[in-house]
């Protein structure tokens, strides 16, 4: 819709619809603001030059009603801005359900993707025209940061969390992937492609990428490899808490809070059990942190999103 | 540098010597202000991680020596107190009374420095000594060598700081010899006791965050 | 106003052995050796930034890319803490705080000297972290990278900013004091020149800000020196909480770099217009509200750093705020123009050209204000371009005008104004060419730190390069001209610009003790006749 503006780059998601709109308001916004100085100051030196005619008589001075004036004047325009930029990042960065769901591990200096079918991809992401894509981020080693830029999303990776970030592209295409946060000497060739395909294409690449263990099948070897079925299987006779049906719920801890138990919280319990034993339970998880590769916990974060009994996940946010 | 007492000047800046005085505490109020705001984001990094992990910090602070931190908060407040008798026999111009009290604040942060020496020494027979002999006992977790990172930096360096105000009390003592300190003009001797009360502030906050966690 | 040479002897000429500048407590003197300093600085980020464009003019580039990480890393290091910071307080404003305000020096002269004892060891310390090899972690020393695993001299790097910003400290101490205690009778708060004002609101946030980035250093050592876990991930540490700690004060160092241009700027269009300012109090207000809501608005840099949605609000919500003070005070510089009568020496050039740069980088701090906006441009060139016109459009700009403006104050001599007005005038074509391309560069997705980027880019990049060269060229004229100057420049008055301020109130150089008497102030600021920009001192020398 842009495209008439010079040197406009290029838009392929919803997202990036909607953050144009505002760009473009701001721009405006600048070019008004940029140019009323540059005239006023213009129009001033040359009127006010110095051995010139004009009449320089009665200055201004009870300044306070300009003042006001273009103070209150700023300060509403910069309410718009912040209402629309702030309303938008909040449809931005909390990630709904999606159709997809993708686990990103960043590491120096690679993308690894992979796909709920198990599926796997290096520095390249096939997806679907069309359906919400959820990407969910986690790093190995440094601060990453995961930049589409014509899809106009981005997100930081930090190790030892995980961000969840998404979009719906809208044009089948090639869209560049960039790490955006410097992490060492290959930044700069941390560089990928997402594959936006028509529907059909997509699922014939899948297809062809041969038979492979879905993700969730994966995590449930490791779940036993690991030792997590001892306490949280069937049989156990510990008491630790079930796993059925967790994804998506609310888990009330012993401290008191409440989490909602999404990725990050699997995560968070996988890794630091400690900090957040459930209500009603002994402190006794081992603690598994340094001994779980990020790609293994997505994993078992995937095999224990696969236990939902009931599709009860709300909107999530992260 | 003015030579005797009576013809004690202000500097080519200052009109009075009232006003060099003046400044001279607005100067090391402004400093304690920035003093402040170091230690304090300090103990700020130490209470979101004290938040975060509140049973692996209490079960590393159990290893505190609390006698010694006890002891030492007994000798930093009885020497602000004999700092500030100091400063009272120099306003009235008690010149013996003046150096025995200096003295003795000298004697209560040597005594502080010891006592600390020989805690840093107990804690290093304990293996609490990050980087040096660590050894992480159970219950504590990561989180408890960070309780310990931040005992070494915030003792050592308050340590520093108090080492510093030792050596500003010894300075303000040759300046007594002098004749340089009278009831006229003081102010020297101000600035040091206002920047000694400091780092005895300083332990006042250290000493319940290291000594007295989970002891309540 | 010509000065009998029978009266004492300039600052410059009461003793000339060398102790007598190492040793020395005259502010005057203490100024003109941190101008040596911050110079020899500015040219070695300079070099980096010489270096940085002549790589990206291709995207096969020149450099090594472990070289070209170094090399933006120096460039950052360097410019904030070594250049940017210390610039226009240490050096105009040494020289020129006790002057403006009456006073005959500092309150403490011994600390203004320790100051550039202090600056010049953490700049030996930086020195020797970049000859054994440097380091290429960005200024930032974002955690875990900085402390696990970056190569390169860390430690010593992060102590070197450490121990500059002991420096900092001091002067900002000084200077507070100083404003507090030492101003002639009846130079009221009201009546202070605005340049004082910015130099007191900037004093105020030096000494909040600084000590924090002191302990972050501090600890950043700590972990990388002895391994242990703070903003290690992989052992309970949180790596955003450096970053939250790290922008509590570098946020703040940022309006510590524009505060005084801002003072500055006031100066010079009141001069160079020959009229007061418009809206004095709204002025001092704006730089005090500046100073104060800074440290409101850190977390701004941290909008995609999965900081909580609720947080990014507020904290977008505090960043516009802080935004209009900064619009105030352009519209009332534009303002102050009206009715003026105006003259376009090259002081006035470098400060009209503040004014549309500031703007322009100001206009763009919006756009990453705003939280979708931010979140495609962060860590772009988008970013780039915006702090480089506030901080190279801005307060270089002012800095230049600033010193120039009082050059003939500091030295006794003038500058060749043709020459100047060229380099201002060069400074502005090539600042422009190197940095509006880079705005483009960002939103169509280039990042920052990259040393190379895909053959489309390259026109982009290509202008700016050239950009650069011509910038190179206007920042190296006026150490030609002015050196020139001190040797066969035309010797000076006491007021050539036939100015306010009780700084032209003094021979052209200053003797050592400023005044033989402390003045005593009756007049507000700028008190230029607006009919005709004719002026009057306390004394009855009329300027027309």
């Amino acid at each position: 819709m842009y495209r008439w503006v010079p040197f406009w780059p290029n838009t392929a998601s919803l997202q990036g619809v909607v953050v144009n709109n505002l760009f473009i308001a701001e721009l405006a916004l600048c070019v008004l603001i940029v140019g009323s100085v540059l005239a006023m100051m213009a129009t001033f030196v040359i009127r006010y030059r110095r051995g010139s005619a004009a009449s320089r008589g009665e200055l201004v001075h009870k300044t306070w009603h300009w003042e006001i004036v273009w103070t209150v004047g700023t300060l509403v325009a910069f309410l718009v801005l912040f209402g629309w930029g702030a309303g938008i990042y909040v449809w931005l960065y909390q990630a709904p359900k999606g159709d997809i769901e993708i686990y990103a591990v960043a590491k120096q200096w690679m993308w690894k993707f992979q796909h709920p079918g198990g599926q796997g991809e290096i520095d390249t992401l096939h997806v679907p025209v069309g359906k919400t894509i959820r990407v969910v981020l986690a790093s190995q080693d440094v601060i990453h940061s995961f930049y589409i830029p014509e899809f106009r999303i981005k997100h930081d990776v930090v190790p030892g969390t995980n961000q969840v970030v998404w979009f719906t592209p809208d044009k089948p295409g090639t869209y560049r992937i960039e790490c955006t946060q410097f992490c060492g000497v290959q930044h700069a060739t941390m560089i990928g492609n997402v594959f936006v395909m028509p529907q059909a294409a997509y699922a014939q690449w899948l297809a062809n990428q041969g038979e492979n263990e879905s993700l969730a099948q994966q995590g449930e070897a490791l779940f036993r490899t690991y030792g997590c079925s001892g306490c949280h299987g069937a049989n156990s006779t510990v008491h630790a808490p079930s796993l059925d049906g967790l994804y998506g719920s609310l888990v009330h801890l012993q401290d008191g809070s409440v989490r909602r138990a999404d990725e990050a919280y699997i995560r968070d319990c996988i890794l630091t059990p400690r900090s957040f034993t459930v209500a009603g339970y002994p402190p006794v998880m081992p603690d598994f942190s340094g001994q779980i590769s990020e790609g293994d916990v997505m994993k078992l974060i995937a095999y224990i999103q696969s236990l939902s009994s009931r599709n009860t996940r709300n909107v999530d946010s992260h | 540098m003015p030579s005797a007492a009576a013809t004690l000047k202000p500097e080519i800046q200052f009109a009075t010597l009232d006003q060099q005085g003046e400044t001279a505490q607005l100067g090391i109020w402004v400093f304690l202000a920035t003093e402040t705001l170091f230690f304090g984001a300090l103990i700020f990094t130490y209470y979101i991680y004290r938040m975060s992990y509140p049973e692996q910090i209490a079960h590393a602070a159990k290893d505190a020596v609390l006698w010694c931190g006890s002891v030492n908060i007994g000798l930093l407040l009885t020497s602000s107190l004999t700092m500030v008798l100091a400063i009272n026999a120099a306003a009235q111009g008690r010149r013996r009374e003046l150096v025995f009290w200096l003295v003795a604040t000298v004697a209560l942060g040597v005594i502080f420095l010891g006592v600390k020496g020989y805690e840093y020494y107990l804690d290093y027979k304990d293996h609490v000594v990050p980087a040096a002999n660590y050894v992480e006992k159970p219950g504590e977790g990561p989180a408890g060598e960070m309780f310990w990172v931040f005992y070494f930096v915030a003792t050592g360096l308050h340590a520093i700081h108090l080492s510093t105000g030792i050596g500003l009390v010894l300075y303000m003592l040759w300046r007594v010899s002098r004749g340089e300190i009278t009831p006229a003009y003081y102010a020297p001797l101000e600035v040091v006791g206002l920047y000694w009360s400091f780092v005895d502030v300083v332990w006042l906050f250290l000493y319940p965050s290291i000594y007295l966690v989970g002891r309540s | 106003m010509s000065i009998a040479t029978d009266v004492e002897p300039s600052f410059l000429e009461s003793e000339n052995t060398l102790a007598s500048w190492l040793f020395t407590k005259d502010h005057k003197r203490i100024a003109l050796l941190f101008f040596a300093s911050i110079t020899f600085f500015f040219f070695i980020g300079g070099f980096a930034a010489t270096l940085i464009r002549l790589h990206l003019a291709n995207p096969e580039g020149l450099l090594q890319p472990a070289m070209y990480n170094r090399m933006f890393t120096m460039h950052g290091i360097v410019m904030v803490w070594f250049f940017l910071i210390p610039s226009i307080p240490t050096t105009l404003g040494n020289f020129f705080i006790p002057m403006m305000i009456g006073a005959h020096d500092l309150a403490f002269p011994r600390v203004n000297l320790g100051s550039w004892y202090v600056f010049n060891l953490s700049g030996l310390v930086l020195l020797y972290a970049l000859i054994m090899g440097g380091i290429d972690t960005g200024w930032t020393f974002y955690t875990p990278l900085s402390t696990n695993y970056a190569s390169g001299y860390v430690f010593a790097a992060a102590m070197a900013v450490f121990v500059n910003g002991f420096s900092s400290i001091m002067t900002a101490l000084n200077f507070v004091v100083t404003i507090h205690r030492l101003r002639a009778p009846g130079m009221t708060w009201m009546r202070l020149p605005l340049f004082v004002w910015g130099i007191y609101a900037v004093s105020l946030v030096m000494l909040t800000a600084t000590p924090v980035l002191a302990m972050d250093t501090m600890l950043l050592a700590v972990e990388r020196f002895l391994g242990v876990g703070m903003f290690d991930p992989t052992r309970g540490g949180d790596p955003i909480l450096w970053q939250h700690m790290f922008w509590f004060y570098s946020h703040p160092a940022v309006y510590i770099m524009i505060l005084p241009a801002m003072g500055m700027v006031s100066e010079l269009i009141t001069c160079y217009a020959r009229r007061p300012i418009f809206g004095y109090a709204g002025m001092t207000m704006a730089m005090m509200a500046i100073a104060i809501v800074s440290f409101f608005v850190w977390a701004h840099h941290m909008f995609v750093a999965g900081i909580s949605v609720y947080s990014a609000i507020v904290f977008s919500l505090l960043t516009f705020f802080v935004a209009v003070p900064s619009a105030i005070k352009v519209f009332n510089w534009t303002v102050s123009l009206h009715k003026g009568v105006i003259s376009l020496d090259a002081p006035m050039l470098y400060a009209l050209g503040f004014v549309l740069l500031f703007t322009i980088g100001g206009v763009t701090g919006l756009m990453v204000a705003t939280l979708a906006v931010d979140v495609p441009v962060h860590d772009t060139y988008f970013v780039i371009a915006h702090f480089h016109y506030i901080m190279v459009g801005g307060t270089v700009s002012a800095f230049f005008g600033g010193l120039h403006y009082w050059w003939p104050k500091m030295t006794g001599r003038h500058y060749p104004e043709l020459w100047a007005r060229f380099a201002a005038i060069l400074t502005f074509v090539g600042f422009n060419l190197t940095f509006f391309p880079q705005f483009i560069l960002g939103y169509l997705g280039m990042p920052r730190r990259y040393y190379t980027y895909p053959a489309e880019w390259q026109p982009w990049n290509l202008l700016s390069s050239a950009g650069a060269s011509i910038l190179a060229v206007a920042y190296v004229l006026p150490l030609v001209y002015l050196g020139w100057s001190l040797l066969y420049g035309r010797r000076a008055e006491g007021n050539p610009w036939r100015a306010t301020g009780l700084e032209w109130q003094t021979p052209s150089p200053p003797p050592k003790h400023n005044f033989e008497t402390t003045p005593v102030v009756t007049t507000s600021p700028y008190a230029y006749n607006p009919e005709d920009g004719s002026y009057v001192t306390q004394d009855g020398t009329a300027y027309a």
